[in-house]
């Protein structure tokens, strides 16, 4: 264990980083404020996906629609759905995963505190980058799966009216990437950190599930993450240096692609999901007064959905035409998933049975999140049957399917989240009055919107569309989907406003809002930045409930200490300078086409990285 | 066995609530052209009845597990004063059966699926009228080699027939779906290396005359949405008679040369004669095969045959109906009717040959 590093007394190294203000926030190191960076950063992500939903609903409000072009149609809902996964989702999970695996486990920090700087500022530069290209008018528009060979630039003849293609993709292409860097960077340090930095009793099968399903999503991330960036440079060569791994006229096949895709995608789909799964596996016991109904099966239906998910790829893919036996294998092993799901929705149903429940806001996410996932989870099913899919591919039935999981499922689980640990993150209580209502209408509105989706699909209106023509009897389901959106747009008004005005209010949160069950509930709201003055304890999946018992049923508030003897890593500059450098080198492989010394850019966004590194290796490391 | 008054009524309950899903399912299905849930083929009631097997489970497992979950919301929310609850850690054997459960009702969605599977992947059992189906940013060509005829956007086929496509594409991935006929089949792009590999296959015999709505349902570029199909299901003495007229001047027979007494007609008609000359100055020819020009037998050119284009119902990709004035409006401004379509005029026309156009492609049918 890392204790010996931690318990020893620090050297006293002088340093010359601020201890508040916006240069300790660019320098920090502390988990919990890089947590928080990627909350807000992941926020406003969100919020933009959001607007662009908005937009493309008020397109297909009506018939031949013409609020937007068709280019910009497309454009946005590739950036819908890659910046909800990429910028959204993730990040708003990494948002959880850095302040509380640490606080869970007992830990003070994760392993590489200045690598898990490095992965927030990577994530932000990426995001950056891939939304700069609204503001230089090439915004990607291949799809957030951007299949080849429409993306692969040279397949397309161009005439007057399509051009030879522009940047477009070559900003989706070359921002995954780096967003992929920070993904693995930050996967590697959770893992490490919940192997190693586990407080004394806490075995694998006493870590809270919120901490055992962040566990189990990254690994899911070491392993999907490689597939996709391998995928990123074959499509990069294609486009740039005449290869044809997907290219037919050189030998090529497109669909590879999709098979690689996928390979990434579907355990992708588990890394959304499975933080809220774990987050809900949190949330539920407390507001029940009960621990999770079986603890152990919960564990293991995770993992074997992970492992499955990892097999059941080319379900993406029925319509290529695999044949009858790839189809029965991938369909069988889809179906298979549905058992593991289905336990942990019974285990959950387990957990509030017999118990008694409170309904705070954090509880009603949670239990939204059971319910409309079940929805996705049976509708997923459907097109787990081949056949049934070749109808159903491509169309707003899929749309409807996925947003019951992502939305449903994993923004419900998020919320819950938000409820549950704002006051421990921020030290003040969202109000409830208008979280309920931020529930209710979100819960309405999400219906609205999606619920109808799934007729249109049955219907025959396919995906991507930046139109429909009258007379197919779309019109009418459209627009109650876009009531619905202004609905989920009003919903989070209001919790844009919670946010205000909880933030006015006094930061008076006790340690212990809810009668929490793990180590987090257990010190200061917020927390101090060693966390926890002397490392707990850990009996049980459940230690505040055993440390509350064994005080008679009250625990006294946890007391601020001064923490001075206490060996902390200094906050730095580098993780952010590295970050810079490798967004420069990844930049310059934009100009490949556009300037014949490119690679000038190239070395010197590699030698800023390398210094940056090496001033990081040798810097101080603690205090 | 007597069944109690209150079973009796449960069951009726039941048939009546299950009646009153399908009759929502199917009524609201009347008013929509493109639908899945009224299926007008072998193959696609096929998937139907799988579909809705599907669909009756998941209505059964939606109302048990929504009702346990609003049940145990409302008999366990707490009350002022309650004790602690029982902590209870798990039950296996309940956690067996719900394990066990859902895999028995898995098996009975599998069977059938892989039944399905077998059934409708399988090369068409019973080819009747071969189409090769290729797909262009943003139409569809549609050739039958052994019937002569190489037409666009609207697939004609006769009812009660085994129809065999064989899909690929000119440029980038697209998919054929027609809903009430054929479901979808992905197509890719070929090259002479990759011919035989990436042909997809999809056949469907249609049961009933009509006209069917379809569109492309994978995202091929800017006119994805508008990259429609039709079908149109005609009695066999109908389909004979179409064939017949599209022969004529077909690349396919004798490479796109028709019989001189057709030719002398043609030559002697004025509509045909100006339009010609319109259509070979007006740039026309460079990209689209039309009957009595010197590309009639060109196959491969960059947009649609034309040589019967008085003989569809719409133009565009399904996109406009195949009236004078919209035919006029296309001809005018091509980009304005559909922005980012390949057809680009190498200068604009003027009035006088879109009128001699419009008679000219209206003519031939």
């Amino acid at each position: 264990m890392a204790t010996s590093v931690l318990e020893h007394k620090a050297p006293a190294i002088p340093h010359h980083y601020p201890k508040t203000g916006f240069w300790s926030w660019i320098t920090t190191v502390d988990h919990k404020r890089i947590g928080i960076l990627y909350g807000a950063t992941a926020f406003i992500f969100f919020l933009i996906g959001g607007i662009e939903a908005v937009i493309m609903r008020l397109q297909l409000i009506g018939p031949n629609g013409k609020l937007v072009d068709p280019d910009t149609f497309n454009a946005l809902f590739t950036m819908h759905g890659t910046t909800m996964i990429f910028l959204g989702v993730m990040p708003l999970s990494a948002f959880f995963f850095n302040f509380f695996i640490p606080l869970q486990i007992g830990a003070r920090d994760v392993v590489f505190p200045r690598l898990n700087a490095f992965s927030y500022w990577v994530f932000l530069l990426g995001a950056i980058f891939i939304n700069v290209s609204f503001l230089v008018g090439a915004p990607p528009d291949g799809g957030w799966f951007g299949y080849a060979n429409l993306t692969s630039a040279r397949m397309i003849p161009s005439t007057a009216a399509a051009p030879a293609p522009g940047l477009n993709i070559d900003f989706w292409v070359i921002g995954l990437q780096i967003l992929g860097i920070a993904s693995i960077a930050a996967a590697l340090n959770f893992f490490v950190t919940i192997i190693n930095l586990r407080a004394p009793g806490m075995t694998l099968l006493r870590m809270p599930m919120f901490v055992w399903m962040s566990f189990i999503v990254q690994i899911l991330l070491l392993l999907a993450f490689p597939v996709i960036t391998v995928a990123l440079v074959f499509l990069m060569m294609d486009r740039n240096f005449g290869t044809s791994f997907f290219m037919p006229d050189g030998g090529g096949d497109p669909v590879m692609w999709q098979h690689l895709f996928w390979i990434f995608g579907h355990p992708e789909v588990y890394i959304l999901i499975l933080p809220a799964f774990g987050i809900a596996s949190e949330v539920l016991p407390v507001f029940s007064r009960k621990p999770l109904f079986g603890y152990t099966a919960m564990v293991f239906s995770g993992v074997f959905i992970a492992f499955v998910g990892f097999g059941v790829w080319s379900h993406h893919m029925f319509a290529t035409g695999m044949g009858p036996f790839a189809d029965t294998f991938f369909s069988l092993a889809t179906m298979v998933i549905a058992i593991p799901t289905g336990v942990k929705i019974f285990n959950w149903i387990g957990t509030l049975w017999g118990g008694s429940l409170r309904f705070t806001t954090a509880m009603l996410f949670a239990v939204g999140m059971v319910a409309l996932f079940i929805v996705g989870g049976l509708s997923g099913v459907m097109h787990a049957s081949p056949p049934a899919d070749l109808q159903q591919t491509d169309t707003y039935f899929i749309v409807a399917h996925f947003h019951y999981v992502l939305f449903g499922g994993s923004i419900f689980g998020l919320a819950a989240g938000a409820y549950y640990w704002w006051p421990k993150i921020f030290g003040r209580l969202l109000d409830e009055k208008l979280g309920k209502a931020h529930f209710w209408l979100t819960f309405i509105g999400m219906n609205l919107t999606f619920f109808p989706m799934h007729y249109l699909g049955l219907h025959g209106m396919p995906r991507r569309v930046y139109t429909y023509p009258e007379g197919l009897g779309f019109e009418f389901l459209n627009q109650v989907e876009t009531v619905g959106a202004f609905v989920i747009v009003l919903a989070f008004l209001l919790f844009i406003v919670n946010i205000i005005k909880t933030w006015m209010g006094p930061a008076n949160a006790p340690a212990d809002p809810w009668h929490g069950a793990t180590l987090e509930w257990s010190i200061p709201s917020p927390p101090q930045e060693f966390n926890f003055p002397n490392l707990p304890r850990v009996g049980s999946s459940v230690p505040q409930w055993d440390a509350w018992r064994a005080a008679g049923g009250k625990l006294p508030e946890p007391v601020r200490v001064s923490g001075d003897d206490i060996h902390m890593p200094n906050p730095s500059y580098w993780p952010l300078m590295a970050a810079i450098g490798l967004t420069i080198l990844m930049s310059s492989l934009m100009l490949i086409r556009q300037w014949d010394y490119w690679y000038a850019i190239t070395l010197f966004g590699t030698a800023w990285l390398f210094f940056s590194v090496y001033r990081w290796a040798f810097e101080p490391t603690g205090h | 066995m007597e069944r109690s008054p209150g079973r009796v009524w449960r069951a009726w309950l039941t048939r009546a609530g299950l009646l009153g899903l399908l009759v929502l399912i199917a009524g609201c299905s009347q008013n929509y052209h493109q639908t899945t849930l009224l299926p007008r083929s072998d193959i696609t009631r096929l998937i139907d009845d799988l579909f809705m097997t599907t669909v009756w489970w998941a209505v059964v497992v939606f109302v048990l597990v929504e009702g346990a979950l609003v049940y145990a919301l409302f008999r366990f929310r707490s009350r002022p004063g309650d004790p602690e609850p029982e902590q209870t850690h798990g039950n296996t054997t309940v956690e067996i059966i719900w394990t066990v459960i859902p895999a028995v009702i898995l098996a009975f969605i599998a069977v059938p699926t892989v039944k399905t599977i077998v059934k409708t992947s399988l090369p068409a059992p019973n080819p009747q009228v071969d189409v090769e189906v290729i797909g262009h940013q943003w139409w569809w060509e549609y050739r039958y080699p052994k019937l002569g005829v190489v037409t666009a956007n609207e697939l004609v086929v006769p009812v009660g027939k085994m129809v065999n496509l064989r899909m690929w594409s000119a440029d980038v991935l697209h998919s054929w779906w027609s809903p009430q006929l054929a479901s979808k089949r992905d197509v890719f792009p070929i090259f002479n290396n990759t011919r035989d590999k990436k042909i997809n296959p999809l056949w469907f015999t249609a049961d009933s005359v009509g006209d069917y709505s379809g569109q492309c349902a994978e995202l091929c570029g800017i006119q994805h949405a508008r990259m429609g199909l039709r079908v149109i299901v005609k009695s066999e003495a109908d389909f004979e008679s179409w064939v017949a007229k599209e022969r004529v001047g077909s690349p396919l027979v004798e490479g796109g040369k028709v019989a001189a007494a057709i030719d002398s007609a043609w030559k002697a008609d004025t509509v045909h004669t100006k339009g010609q000359a319109a259509f070979m100055s007006g740039g026309c020819i460079a990209c689209h095969a039309m009957v009595g020009t010197p590309l009639a037998g060109a196959l491969n050119l960059r947009g649609p045959n034309l040589s019967h284009t008085g003989g569809r119902t719409t133009i565009g990709a399904n996109m406009y109906e195949n009236t004078p004035s919209m035919l006029a409006q296309w001809l005018r401004d091509p980009q304005g009717m559909k922005q980012g379509s390949h057809m680009v005029l190498p200068r604009p026309l003027t009035e006088a040959e879109i009128s001699a156009l419009v008679a000219y492609l209206r003519m031939h049918q």
